[in-house]
């Protein structure tokens, strides 16, 4: 696990506001504020965990990155190049380098589709290789991942999900890419499933020298495979710090609300459950100053005003807290 | 030796690909089959696409070839076993070579119709944009009584079957575009499209290779009870000299011709009402039945 120096991706305030519109004249009442003021450097071949409860804009921020949701404001740069707010065209060099997995098995793969055309078009729209060769890299694509050759000639509904990953893995990485977003890769899979599809993805990130960002809400997973941890809440970034002392020494109020729900298999040490209060608030309806402070079990009169700044407290451990 | 094998091995995954293409499709036919009525319509279909192709050797005289000596023979007679009309032309050889002129035209209406609707369809769909110009189009076509439409774009270009097929084809763009766009609204929400975006496939690709393929099986039930109601079109606008001019041997031209004689030679009009009932009922219950072979779900419940 070595911490390569170098930024492959700098997000600097990355907003994305999904406007609402009035039904008649199509006017612009308000905005879905799916992903607040993101910023945060990924770092060459590390993982970056992104947690959060559902709805907080993972995926949205996830989306957002690769260009399949338009940037509302903020820049994205990869390897220093600016890539936010590229049209798909403009896009379409760099999507050899940024791919991403989706958390569906089922409804990522085309049903019309045979495995090996699918694998194919990745090559058919990015390279010039003849077809024989092609052929050739699918299968070796596939026996990559973990499958047959014999597999290239089958649907996807003849696999099972976590077969159907192993593709979606194999999509991915199929032109080499650097970087890769995985949103919620495993979260549709057993558990069992899931820790093989972990250790390939962690054998891929060897062999290929892949960057992930690994988006879940699966706390186990993100403290297993990550280097890093980033921390959202309803489209904000709360903490960001390396991931064992993030978990070990979690300093926002959400993070430790959220730490504390990790079921325990310990007989007799309870550890105290801090319980959220309320339900998460609307983000068409954003709250003002700290976006927690409706729920959070220390907030003051200047949480409710003011919102807290994103400030490094120990060296590469980022809080977002007027407590902390 | 080596490339032998691997040619062989070659030619086994092909066979093997085919014969899993092959096996979608039978598995829809035999679920098809399974219903009686789809079974019945198919039986008609088959045999109008027979009688319609080998025309010539089933018809026993010319189709328009008078007689004016045995004019009006009702059914059973000696040589003319459906009878002849009042220029002693024989009525199977006319019904025979009408049901080669109601599949042209049927096909070739739907055929355009789809060529149109699809693309419409699948622009409106897919780019937004395009969405409210399109469908505010197909609204304005919908605004118009079918055969009205029909008769509207004949009155502009003149009679003929031609005329008929484009007047049926333009009617048809519509509703087809309407149920394409339907479709394509449900799958480009898949992730599967979304993954193809990622991957940086231009929208001609995802269009043509996953949205398209991943609507046929409203497109098939569509063409197929389109067919019905373009056969039943081509009559009616026949019958109403809109269409086919004689002495094409056309069915709605047919009972056209023969109301005049419907008392004393009732079976003029009866045998082609009779043919036009049996296809169009046809194609309607085939399709009714190839929407229920082709949805997904059934495949579940096997």
């Amino acid at each position: 696990m070595s911490h390569a120096t170098k930024p492959i991706l700098e997000v600097d305030q990355v907003k994305k506001y999904f406007p609402i519109k009035s039904s008649f004249l199509k006017r612009t009442v308000s905005n879905v504020q799916a992903v607040e003021n993101v910023s945060v450097d990924v770092m060459e071949g590390e993982t970056l965990g992104v947690v959060g409860e559902s709805g907080c804009g993972k995926s949205t921020f996830g989306r957002t990155i690769l260009g399949l949701e338009s940037l509302t404001d903020g820049s994205i740069k990869f390897r220093g190049e600016e890539i936010g707010g590229l049209s798909e065209r403009q896009l379409k060099k760099y999507k050899k380098e940024m791919q991403m997995i989706f958390q569906d098995p089922y409804a990522s793969l085309n049903p019309r589709q045979r495995i090996g055309d699918a694998l194919e078009e990745a090559f058919i729209i990015h390279t010039n290789i003849g077809k024989k060769e092609r052929r050739q890299r699918v299968r070796d694509l596939l026996v990559e991942v973990g499958l047959n050759e014999e597999h290239a000639d089958r649907y996807p509904h003849e696999f099972s999900g976590g077969q159907r990953q192993r593709i979606g893995i194999a999509r991915a990485v199929s032109l080499n890419p650097s970087l890769i977003v995985c949103d919620e890769a495993v979260s549709a899979l057993d558990v069992s499933v899931q820790a093989q599809i972990i250790q390939l993805l962690k054998k891929l990130q060897q062999s290929h020298q892949l960057t992930y960002l690994f988006i879940s809400h699966d706390l186990g997973v993100v403290k297993h495979i990550s280097d890093r941890v980033l921390v959202m809440y309803l489209g904000a970034t709360m903490e960001l710090a390396p991931s064992d002392q993030l978990f070990a020494n979690p300093l926002h109020p959400y993070t430790k609300a959220l730490l504390s729900a990790i079921p325990r298999p310990v007989v007799g040490g309870k550890k105290e459950r801090i319980r959220l209060k309320g339900e998460l608030p609307n983000a068409a309806n954003y709250p003002s100053g700290c976006p927690f402070h409706t729920r959070c079990p220390l907030a003051t009169e200047q949480c409710r005003q003011v919102r807290p700044e994103w400030r490094e407290v120990e060296e590469g451990h980022f809080v977002a807290c007027h407590e902390v | 030796m080596a490339d032998s094998s691997a040619l062989a091995q070659k030619n086994i995954n092909t066979n093997k690909q085919e014969s899993k293409k092959e096996k979608m499709v039978v598995q829809t036919f035999k679920r098809l089959v399974k219903n009686k009525l789809a079974l019945f319509g198919l039986v008609i279909i088959v045999i109008q696409v027979i009688l319609a192709a080998f025309a010539p050797w089933f018809a026993t005289y010319p189709p328009a070839e008078q007689d004016l000596v045995n004019s009006e023979l009702g059914i059973g007679s000696e040589g003319h076993w459906l009878g002849t009309d009042n220029y002693g032309r024989d009525v199977w050889s006319r019904l025979v070579f009408g049901a080669r002129v109601s599949l042209l035209v049927g096909i070739g209406s739907v055929a355009l119709g789809l060529v149109g609707g699809i693309a419409l369809g699948l622009l409106s769909g897919y780019f937004k944009k395009l969405d409210g110009v399109i469908m505010r189009f197909v609204d304005l076509l919908f605004a118009f009584p079918g055969i009205l439409l029909a008769m509207l774009i004949i009155a502009m270009l003149g009679t003929s079957l031609i005329n008929v097929v484009i007047a049926i084809s333009i009617w048809s763009i519509p509703t087809c575009a309407r149920i394409v766009r339907g479709s394509v609204l449900s799958v480009k929400k898949q992730e599967y499209i979304l993954a193809m975006r990622s991957l940086g496939a231009s929208n001609t690709r995802i269009l043509m290779k996953h949205v398209l393929p991943n609507c046929t099986a409203p497109i098939i039930v569509f063409a197929t009870m389109r067919m019905a109601t373009a056969i039943l079109s081509t009559a009616a606008l026949s019958f109403l000299g809109l269409g086919a001019q004689p002495p094409t041997a056309e069915w709605g031209a047919m009972i056209a011709a023969g109301q005049d004689f419907m008392f004393t030679s009732p079976h003029l009009t009866i045998v082609p009402g009779i043919a036009i009932m049996l296809v169009v009922f046809a194609f309607n219950v085939v399709g009714d039945g190839l929407r229920d072979a082709l949805d997904p779900n059934m495949e579940l419940d096997q």
